[in-house]
Parts: C-alpha cells; sequence; structure tokens
C-alpha cells in the first residue's frame, strides 16, 4: 500500500493550504456544533410551523443548514489545497471533484 | 383495521409475513451474488474480504454508512424512546445525528490517509503505529470488541420485535419462538462468510430503499389518520406532562424543560462523538476509496437524519393513535410500538413491506459490526498477541471464523438472557467506547499526549463510567444500569454519563501528559510522518477516483 512521495512544501508530503480558507471552513462546521449543543436558545414551543412546535422544526431545519455548511467547507477545504495541486499536476485532476 | 380493535401480537398476518420472507429471500440471494459484485482476484485478503477492496465511491459509501449507522434498532429504539419518555431521551438522536458530520468531516479524512498509507484497519492499528505501544493498542482494541457485541445482539432484538408483531417467534415452544431468528442468523452467517463486506453494501441499497419507502408513506399518511400533526403534538404533549404513578414525577419530557438542557446537549454530542469510534464505522469509512468521499459523504448523509427525525416523531403518532404495544407474552413492550402502529393502519403487505425494511436493516449492520469486530480481533488480539508471523490468507481466515463466532455469541445472548441485558450493555458499549476518542483523534493531530497518559484516561474513564452507569436505578424495575442520564459533578444538572467520564479521562490524560513529557519519560516511536495525513491527490489512487465519475456502474476494481 505504498503510495507516491511528495515533496512540494517544507515538509514532505505535506500539502501548501490557504490557512484563511481552511479556518473559513472550521467555522462553517463549528457553527452547527454549537447551534445544536446551545439548547436553551430552541427549547421553546412557539413559534409553530405546519403544527410542528418550534423546537423539533428549528432542529429539522438545521439538518439541511448543516448539510449545506459541509458542503461549503469541503469546497473551501478542496479550494485551499488546489492552487498548489493546479501548478504542480495540471487542473484537469480537479476537474470533477465537484 | 383500527387501534381501537386491541391487536393480538400472537395472531399471525399471512400477507405481511408472505412478503416479508420474500424480501428477506431476494436480500439472501443478493448477498451471496455480492461476491461477483466487482469481483477482485482474490477475497482471501482482509482488504478485500474486510474492507471490500477499499474501492467503494461516493454513492456506495452513501449507501454503506447510511445502512450501517442507522441501524434496526435505532429504528425500534428512538421512536419507543418517543413514545415512553418523550423528546430528552428520544428526540436528542436528530442533534445527534447532525452534529455528528462536522465532526467526521474534521478528523476522517486524516484518519483515512494515515490507513491507506499504512495499511490500517482498525483504530488500535494506527494507536500501535503512532506510539509503538502495545497496551494502548489493546486497550483500544479490546474496548471497541466488547463495545460491538451487545450492539449486534441489538440487531438481532430489532429482528425479533418484527417477528413478534408479525405473530411468529412468539408462544411458549422454544424452537416455535427462536427457530425464525435463527434461520435468519444462519443465512446473514453464510453470506458474510463468502462475501465480506460486499455482501452488506449490496443489501445496503435494498434495505435503504425500503427504510426510505416506509417511513416517508407513513410519514404522509399516518398524521391524517389520527388528526393531523396538530393532534399527535397535543396527545404527546398531554402524556409526557401526566403524573407517572411510579415515580410521582411526570412520564416524559414534550420539549427539554429546565434542568434538562445538559442532558440533551450532553446525549447529542457524546453520541456524536462516540459513534466513529465504534469499528464498524471506521470499517465503512476505511472501506471508501478516497480521502474525499468522506468529505463528501458528510454533507450528504444528513439526509437520513432527517429521516431519522421523522421516524421519532412516529413514536407520538402512536401515542395519538392509542397503539397498543403488547408482546407474545401479553405484557406491554414499548419495543413494539412501531411495527404495531404500523400493522394496525397499513394494508396488510405493506406491513410486510415495513417489517422487511426494519428486518433487512438489521442484516447490514449485524453483518459490518460482525465483520469490524472480527478485523478488530484479526490484527489486534490474533496478529499482535498469538500469531505475528501470520500471512494475510490467515488473517482473513481467521476473520472470517471469527464474524462467524461473534454473531453467534450474538445470538446466544439474545436467545438466553434476557433482552434488557442486551440494552443495558450496548449503553454500556456507547460510554466504553467514547473513553478510545483522545487515543485516536487527537493523536491525529498531535503527539503531545503521553501514551501512558492516555492510557490512564482510558483506564479511569472506563471505570468511572461503568460504575455510574450501574448506580442509576430504574424507579419501577428497581434494577441497576437504569439509564444513561446522571448528576453531572459541580454542576448539579443531568447529563451524559459518556460524556463525564470523557471530560475526567481527558483531564487525566492532560495533567499526566504535563508530568510524564516534563520527566522526559519516552513517548515510544512513530511509524507515521506527517505527509501521511494528507495523502490526497499524490496518491494515485485518489486522484483517479477525483477524475472519475462515483457512480454504481464503474464495474472492475482498479489495479492497485
Amino acid at each position: 500500500m505504498s503510495l507516491g512521495n511528495d515533496e512540494r512544501s517544507g515538509v514532505p508530503g505535506v500539502p501548501h493550504t490557504d490557512k484563511r480558507k481552511m479556518v473559513a471552513a472550521g467555522v462553517l462546521l463549528l457553527i452547527p456544533i454549537v447551534a445544536l449543543m446551545w439548547v436553551p436558545s430552541y427549547a421553546e414551543e412557539d413559534p409553530e410551523l405546519w403544527g410542528f412546535p418550534f423546537f423539533f422544526w428549528y432542529q429539522f431545519l438545521w439538518v439541511f443548514l448543516c448539510s449545506a455548511m459541509t458542503w461549503c467547507a469541503y469546497l473551501l477545504t478542496l479550494s485551499a489545497r488546489r492552487d498548489q495541486r493546479d501548478e504542480r499536476a495540471g487542473a484537469e485532476r480537479d476537474g470533477d471533484a465537484r | 383495521m383500527t387501534a381501537q380493535l386491541t391487536p393480538m401480537a400472537s395472531d399471525i398476518n399471512g400477507v405481511a409475513l408472505t412478503v416479508l420472507i420474500a424480501l428477506f429471500l431476494l436480500v439472501t440471494v443478493l448477498g451471496f451474488w455480492a461476491t461477483r459484485w466487482r469481483r477482485p482476484e482474490t477475497l482471501d485478503t482482509l482488504d478485500e474480504w474486510g474492507l471490500g477492496g477499499r474501492k467503494f465511491g461516493t454513492w456506495v459509501t452513501w449507501f454503506l454508512l447510511g445502512g450501517d449507522l442507522y441501524t434496526a434498532y435505532t429504528f425500534i429504539a428512538v421512536p419507543a424512546a418517543m413514545y415512553a419518555t418523550g423528546a430528552v431521551a428520544g428526540f436528542f438522536a436528530v442533534p445527534y445525528t447532525i452534529v455528528l458530520y462536522p465532526i467526521v468531516f474534521i478528523f476522517m479524512a486524516r484518519f483515512w490517509s494515515v490507513s491507506h498509507r499504512h495499511g490500517f484497519v482498525t483504530t488500535a492499528d494506527f494507536v500501535r503505529g503512532r506510539y509503538d505501544h502495545r497496551g494502548l493498542s489493546l486497550a483500544v482494541a479490546v474496548t471497541g470488541f466488547i463495545a460491538t457485541m451487545p450492539y449486534i445482539a441489538l440487531q438481532l432484538v430489532g429482528i425479533q420485535a418484527v417477528l413478534e408483531v408479525a405473530g411468529i417467534g412468539g408462544g411458549d415452544n422454544w424452537l416455535a419462538k427462536d427457530a425464525p431468528l435463527f434461520v435468519a442468523f444462519i443465512l446473514l452467517a453464510a453470506y458474510t462468510y463468502t462475501s465480506g463486506l460486499r455482501a452488506p453494501a449490496v443489501i445496503a441499497f435494498v434495505k435503504d430503499t425500503l427504510i426510505y419507502l416506509v417511513i416517508i408513506v407513513a410519514i404522509i399518511y399516518l398524521p391524517g389518520e389520527v388528526g393531523g400533526w396538530d393532534a399527535v403534538f397535543g396527545a404527546a404533549k398531554e402524556k409526557m406532562t401526566s403524573t407517572n404513578e411510579a415515580t410521582g414525577a411526570p412520564t416524559g419530557s414534550f420539549i427539554p424543560g429546565d434542568g434538562q438542557m445538559w442532558a440533551y446537549a450532553t446525549l447529542g454530542l457524546g453520541s456524536a462523538l462516540a459513534l466513529f469510534m465504534y469499528p464498524h464505522s471506521i470499517t465503512a469509512s476505511l472501506s471508501s476509496g478516497s480521502r474525499n468521499t468522506i468529505r463528501r459523504n458528510a454533507a450528504i448523509l444528513p439526509a437520513y437524519s432527517f429521516i431519522l427525525g421523522l421516524l421519532a416523531l412516529l413514536g407520538w403518532v402512536a401515542i395519538a393513535a392509542d397503539t397498543q404495544p403488547i408482546g407474545a407474552d401479553g405484557k406491554a413492550n414499548a419495543q413494539l410500538v412501531i411495527p404495531q402502529l404500523f400493522e394496525d393502519f397499513f394494508p396488510d403487505w405493506f406491513t410486510g413491506v415495513a417489517f422487511a425494511a426494519i428486518a433487512i436493516g438489521a442484516l447490514v449492520p449485524a453483518a459490518i459490526m460482525s465483520i469490524a469486530a472480527a478485523n478488530t480481533f484479526t490484527r489486534n488480539i490474533y496478529k499482535e498477541w498469538l500469531k505475528p508471523d501470520a500471512t494475510q490468507e490467515q488473517e482473513a481466515q481467521v476473520s472470517k471464523v471469527t464474524s462467524l463466532l461473534v454473531k453467534a455469541i450474538a445470538l446466544v445472548f439474545v436467545l438466553t438472557l434476557d433482552k434488557q441485558n442486551a440494552i443495558n450493555f450496548q449503553l454500556l458499549g456507547g460510554i466504553w467506547i467514547l473513553q478510545t476518542f483522545p487515543a485516536v483523534v487527537f493523536s491525529l493531530y498531535t503527539r503531545w499526549f503521553h501514551r501512558w497518559a492516555l492510557l490512564a484516561g482510558w483506564a479511569v474513564g472506563m471505570v468511572y463510567g461503568t460504575v455510574q452507569a450501574y448506580r442509576v436505578v430504574n424507579p419501577v424495575t428497581g434494577k441497576h444500569f437504569g439509564g444513561s442520564l446522571a448528576e453531572i459533578p459541580g454542576l448539579g444538572d443531568m447529563g451524559y454519563i459518556a460524556m463525564t467520564a470523557f471530560a475526567i479521562n481527558l483531564i487525566v490524560a492532560v495533567v499526566l501528559s504535563l508530568v510524564l513529557n516534563g520527566a522526559k519519560v519516552s513517548n515510544g516511536s512513530d511509524v507515521t510522518e506527517p505527509g501521511d495525513y494528507y495523502a490526497d491527490a499524490d496518491d494515485p489512487r485518489v486522484a483517479a477516483d477525483l477524475a472519475s465519475e462515483d457512480d454504481l456502474t464503474r464495474a472492475e476494481p482498479k489495479a492497485n
């Protein structure tokens, strides 16, 4: 199971990374965790939506928000390391990554 | 076909049973056919048998992980908890399976990369390589193994619940009672043995399709039958706020009230941190074909969480419908509430489909869990301690046999012991498995933690968690291991025992690491290097995966 060696950054195999984009991705991943662990912020019955108390529809809403944020974080992590990869390996490699 | 006609669990529902058996036979055929799916040159290596060749793309992984994590027992137990005691015990499954994915996104890509470079199959493999410490590795392996056993047993409990409502598997005759489960078990064991991880991967398609179908139909159709969502939530609120005669306290929680916020949050977070420490989650993750497959899946797996939330609410639909979950022994059993609800309201043939969804839903996780437990045993106990010079063929063979043994033990467990024991042990398993988190996940990022400190933290967390869980007494039955909540020391509110134990584990690990690092005690050697944690585009396989469409038609596995 040996893999190719890589020496593009100071440390062998460690890709150069755009730190700002990685921090942004980290924040996107942290938001849902903080929001859902902060239970007092949503342990309420009102306002209702289609007969669902707030407590329930709010958490269902977070399924979609979290999924979207995770996808954005994914794109950010790809982009944070892509610039370096493009230079070395050619752009076509990432063409279908999204 | 209404709930008022008190259903007799002992009546055999012939149509439903026929549909159930037909679908069961279909997946059995699929399970054996799976050996031919993406056929490798040989199944006689752990990579092929135990990880499906490590080449599954985004959608196969989505089905496999979804089929693996959202188990039949979940489908039975979550609505049952909603039905019995309400939102804190039941609905926490939703935040749990939401926050799960950002957490997995963060660390699993690193774990995938390092495992890919070094051929790690288990978390204990990684810990062994990272610290060169057999004791710590053994602790992680044994914890994973024993935490998985009751989980497998609970899958069989899930099948039993369906069979009981369908009208078979009950009664006094030992043979008639247990024969159906026995047959299901033999079939499961046989195709897992021959096909390895490919079997649950193929069956997961059927399982997930059926589950989605049944729950979507149920959630559209059933609330209207009992007066709409207003009536559902109204009935639930009335039940949960009424006084429980045994305890004098409210029956349950409609939404978490004062003093229950910590319980809800820690149950969610603790379960989320723990889930991907289980061997079966790791096995399914490592079988994916690329580092990014995991990350893409972190974004699309929440579809299952949405379904799980709807399913949880079906427990409250059952309250509005006045479902009477009476077992074959004539006693009320909340675990039967969902099968009973389906049987009360659905036409018989669709009840059969629903029952099949749950029963097949048990097979996928049971197969993966037994494979994962077997991999753990083979790599970290057999090869590490018993036969260090084992060949690849021997490893695969030991793993296959162990997967049979593991399932057999689970079967004996379910057939001879009280079901409650399986549930208790699974609860303990959740507490135990979380104690391996620091050694595995923190070590992906740093070697600051000292190996002996991690081992000590693990030990303290295990003991504390076990003792606390033992001290929870069920107010009705008076038995120990009555739940997973205990007072959080220094806070006064109730919280998930696993999280308290985890916090103590962490404190011990940090303090001892400071001491041991300060005293310059050796922290072992490390076979990994920084680049291993990023193996990504430079890996030819990953590059190929990025360049190709992830689809199910990608026929033959790529050459290594």
